[in-house]
């Protein structure tokens, strides 16, 4: 069933492709909007929903996607829609979206910007002071009992005076690097080109950053030069006493020589909240105390969703009403 | 006990802290050390021998959070003692307006700041909820987790502004928190609000976290009213004294949605953690060990031998403690 109850514009018809349960952000998207929602149709599969969307007498011109749900936007999709001008992406990643493909045929491509780079900045140094002064491993201790029982347990590590190497200085590591300044650590960085205004020290290579850390935080974008950036070889520099702190994605890192890493005592530590093969995470990984694993919750606060309903429903409407978007995504831009 | 044959040249040392191997083998490589623990007498048995000594202990090494109080009973026993030294970041073990010199350390100060921050994200993005999830195998089984709440960009509370307390606002304004305070008097630099009372820093605050010292005035300075102004969307941290918070308020809070969740290093009655806490998710409990870290125990050893080695050179301590 497609019809919505009919009071927006007949124009703005918006192509809903993502399985957000937030009733209020449907609620805000069908205000204004036209919203054709493939996960409450009955035209599965996707080829028959597109096909009869784009045959209807006045076609979407947008879209709403977002990696996670698996529907690539490529010269495929964007053939069986042609009315589509707008394609609205609920995350910062695009790692899914042909942007070339997009580009050519005049496709504008716009992304979350910098609405969850907060929360995943706070979240990646939660994981960090977690990781270092064994914050979950206490709970584990206090809660099982333990401390009448057997007094004490082996004790953190400090955090000022860290050397922490952020991989990626977009958004998210620039408020990460913001952060751990504050709390007294050393920030060096790699990205694709250096940062001219920033004060924090540049590598060229993941490799020689991690040498000189004693924290690797990964907060770059998922694409072919990033996948697995972070593997044997960056581990083996990181070093016995080095921590892996992954924000990013989870292909990002080599997680098989992670897990062994790990399991050989070769690093010191993890806090991960992506995964190789979400949802789930390495069962050999459970056991070990100096690991933090949580499932992909960075951008989730009840904070950001609301943002992001704001910040996806300005991006339609200055779009519709032919302005440029907030937040574009170029090809060959860097993004977050 | 007094160490053997070369012990004459050294001066004397109340030890009254557990302690390793180590550091009392660099205590005594300087000093006569007459280790309380190890004596297993009465503590007023230990003072009145060490007090019978020719050449008796002018100096005492206490820690904050254990037994010992060093009180005017305890500095009458050994009216030698012209310096204690201590550590734990607080002083209220130890009588300051009875003592003649004393002692104690700005070396935690960072540590504990870094801890409240840790138990602060903690408590509103639930990292350590979240981890007990995934190892739970629930993230298969039961899909994504709960939405958790925003840190940056909330105002914060903090319930005195010393060197802790100042610690943790330059931390959390870097996560674009708007910082408040109450302290006994407002601190003339502080760049911060200063509310007349924890009621109304509490009224005013997402998070409310207790760095103050320990006294009279502070004993359960987080009580029913307090709590209450907080409110159901606040969180409480305490890294401070157990004793700071009316704790059976602090359970039935959290147990009613009173207040949204708590961060705690600190308890009553340590080590037993109430119970019913343990079974909460909004709550993250650590064993009192905001000062702890490796590194603070090598630092902390060297700063106290530090000071006593100050002490009987005639020089000034290296982190004296000012009286109130």
């Amino acid at each position: 069933m497609m019809a919505s109850r009919g009071e927006p514009p007949a124009t703005k018809v918006v192509l809903l492709l993502v399985p957000h349960k937030d009733a209020s952000f449907h609620a805000a998207l069908r205000e204004r909007f036209r919203v054709l929602d493939f996960f409450a149709s009955e035209c599965s599969p996707l080829p028959a929903f597109l096909g009869a969307a784009a045959a209807a007498p006045e076609p979407p011109r947008a879209a709403i996607v977002v990696g996670a749900g698996l529907i690539p936007v490529d010269a495929a999709f964007l053939d069986a829609v042609p009315s589509l001008r707008c394609v609205m992406c609920l995350a910062a990643g695009v790692d899914f979206i042909d942007l070339d493909e997009c580009a050519r045929r005049g496709v504008v491509v716009a992304n979350s910007g910098s609405v969850f780079s907060a929360d995943v900045a706070d979240h990646a140094v939660g994981l960090l002071i977690d990781v270092l002064r064994r914050v979950s491993a206490a709970e584990r201790f206090v809660r099982r009992g333990l401390w009448p029982v057997q007094g004490g347990h082996p004790l953190g590590s400090k955090i000022g005076g860290r050397r922490v190497g952020i991989i990626g200085l977009g958004n998210i590591g620039s408020q990460i690097a913001k952060r751990l300044q504050a709390l007294g650590c050393i920030v060096c960085y790699n990205s694709r080109t250096p940062k001219d205004s920033v004060p924090y020290r540049y590598f060229t290579n993941v490799h020689d950053l991690a040498v000189e850390s004693d924290v690797l935080v990964v907060a770059c974008a998922l694409n072919k030069a990033t996948r697995h950036i972070v593997g044997k070889d960056v581990l083996e520099a990181l070093g016995k006493d080095g921590v892996v702190v992954n924000i990013g994605r989870g292909a990002n890192v080599d997680q098989a020589e992670l897990v062994r890493a790990l399991k050989e005592g070769r690093i010191a530590g993890a806090g991960l909240d992506v995964f190789e093969n979400e949802p789930g995470a390495p069962g050999e990984l459970f056991c070990m105390d100096n690991v933090v694993m949580t499932p992909h919750v960075a951008v989730f606060t009840a904070e950001s969703m609301s943002d992001l309903r704001d910040h996806v429903v300005a991006n339609l409407e200055a779009f519709f009403s032919g302005q440029p978007l907030l937040t574009p995504v170029l090809p060959h831009s860097p993004v977050n | 006990m007094a160490s053997a044959a070369t012990g004459a040249a050294k001066p004397g040392l109340l030890l009254l802290r557990r302690t390793d191997a180590t550091f009392i083998a660099a205590l005594r490589a300087r000093f006569r050390v007459h280790d309380f623990y190890a004596s297993g007498a009465a503590l007023p048995d230990y003072l009145t021998a060490a007090a019978a000594e020719p050449d008796p202990p002018r100096t005492a090494l206490v820690v904050a959070g254990g037994a010992i109080l060093v009180d005017a009973a305890f500095l009458d026993a050994v009216p030698s003692v012209g310096c204690v030294v201590t550590t734990g970041a607080g002083v209220d073990h130890v009588d300051l307006a009875q003592c003649a010199r004393r002692g104690a350390g700005e070396i935690f100060s960072v540590d504990v700041a870094d801890h409240a921050v840790g138990l602060l994200i903690g408590v509103l993005r639930r990292v350590a909820a979240a981890d007990r999830y995934v190892r739970a195998g629930l993230w298969p089984a039961q899909g994504d987790y709960p939405l958790t709440t925003k840190l940056s960009g909330k105002r914060v509370g903090i319930i005195g502004l010393g060197s802790i307390g100042s610690q943790i606002a330059k931390r959390l304004q870097a996560f674009g928190c708007a910082i408040s305070y109450h302290s006994r008097e407002p601190k003339a630099f502080a760049p911060y609000r200063y509310l007349p009372d924890a009621h109304a820093l509490a009224a005013d605050s997402d998070a409310l976290i207790v760095a103050c010292a320990l006294n009279d005035a502070t004993r359960r300075i987080v009580g029913r009213c307090v709590l209450d102004a907080l409110g159901p969307n606040g969180v409480l941290v305490n890294i401070a004294r157990g004793v700071n918070v009316d704790e059976q308020e602090l359970v039935a809070a959290l147990q009613e949605g009173r207040i949204a969740g708590a961060g705690l290093d600190v308890f009553q009655n340590e080590p037993h953690v109430p119970p019913e806490l343990r079974d909460m998710d909004n709550v993250v409990l650590t064993a009192h060990e905001a000062v702890f870290t490796e590194e603070s125990r090598a630092n902390l050893q060297e700063l106290m031998i530090g000071n006593l080695e100050a002490f009987f050179s005639g020089k000034p301590l290296l982190t004296p403690v000012l009286p109130p």
